[in-house]
């Protein structure tokens, strides 16, 4: 496997992770629990949005096929992507939405912080512009499930069944490939299997700020994503999002 | 949404950079003050507005009334001795 094949997976990894994330984060466009929410949540989407941007740029120059941002995310099938599950995951109720948002940006912050010292000078720079924006939606979501979490009965009921609702998802974004090892050993990327601490330290505190339970750390996860492995709502995500751009190839606005 | 089920409102004061007074920009619904923080930094500062933000319970400023209008700022209306460019200065003052 050379080092560009296994570059451009690991960069459609996370361009996928927020591209999904951020299409649903932007369903709650216009249906938000009140204006600043509204408002708030789908900054978040394009913050995503636009780190998914980056990054498909990134990985068309990788590859060098002139393959550009939109092949990528509107010319390709479900099972080519590679996003981790939880980012596909319906939204449910706010408290889910929460939650999910809570276990990604955690891990985004964590990856965009380690990431900042790869020796590939082009993902240390995007890294460096999204850990700005990464620990903006940790402490904006962090704050929710606190206030849901250490809120009403019934907040807090739908705070704690979220998380543990979406726990067994949150393994699956740590998952390694055997075609990240070259990339670690190199510097281009971090082990993520040593992100994990930082990752779970992060979460512990704010659920436990929030005086809800933590998930037993041993349960059951759900893996596979980076092989295509993915759930249902996928495929019905990825038929909408593409839906336009495959009724009208090449159509301008 | 009718407005007696929404989180109490909060004004916000936008700094433009270091050094220069915070003016009001407007207001936000809040529950706490770190989600007003929050809101005011998602309207407000979207567009490199500012470096620095206030938020006050808009329920914790006091503010005249329309009716003390007369009383409050007429009486300033006809004291032009009260602007410095009422006096004219000596000619040998160099720095004012």
């Amino acid at each position: 496997m050379s080092k560009q094949t296994a570059l451009l997976e690991f960069i459609l990894r996370h361009a996928d992770n927020n591209l999904i994330l951020g299409h649903r984060l932007s369903e709650w466009c216009s249906r938000g629990p009140f204006l600043e929410e509204d408002i708030a949540t789908t900054n978040i989407a394009l913050d995503n949005i636009g780190q998914a941007r980056l990054l498909y740029t990134y990985a068309g120059e990788v590859e060098g096929k002139g393959r550009t941002e939109d092949d990528f995310a509107y010319w390709r099938t479900h099972e080519q992507f590679t996003n981790a599950i939880i980012t596909e995951l319906p939204n449910g109720d706010f408290g889910v939405t929460t939650a999910r948002q809570l276990f990604f940006s955690a891990y985004a912050y964590v990856l965009n912080e380690a990431l900042q010292k790869s020796t590939d000078a082009t993902l240390a720079a995007y890294a460096t512009k999204a850990s700005k924006e990464t620990q903006y939606h940790l402490r904006h979501c962090s704050e929710w499930v606190v206030r849901l979490g250490d809120g009403t009965e019934e907040s807090k009921r739908r705070m704690q069944s979220a998380i543990d609702e979406l726990w067994p998802y949150t393994n699956d974004l740590f998952a390694v490939t055997s075609n990240d090892t070259t990339l670690i050993q190199d510097g281009t990327i971090p082990d993520l299997k040593s992100l994990k601490a930082k990752w779970i330290e992060i979460v512990t505190e704010v659920i436990t700020r929030a005086t809800l339970i933590m998930p037993d750390l041993n349960a059951f996860q759900h893996e596979g994503s980076r092989i295509g492995k993915h759930t249902e709502h996928l495929s019905y995500l990825i038929g909408e999002m593409q839906s336009v751009t495959r009724a009208y190839p090449g159509a301008k606005w | 949404m009718s407005t007696d089920n929404q989180f109490p409102l909060w004004e916000v004061f936008v700094q433009a950079k270091s050094g220069t007074p915070h003016k009001h920009c407007g207001s936000v619904h809040a529950a706490d003050k770190e989600m007003a923080l929050q809101n005011a930094r998602d309207l407000y500062t979207r567009r490199n507005e500012g470096n620095n933000i206030w938020v006050v319970l808009s329920s914790a400023i006091t503010s005249s009334s329309p009716e003390d209008m007369g009383a409050f700022f007429e009486p300033s209306n006809d004291k032009p001795y009260r602007h410095p460019t009422f006096y004219e200065l000596p000619e040998g003052v160099k720095f004012m």
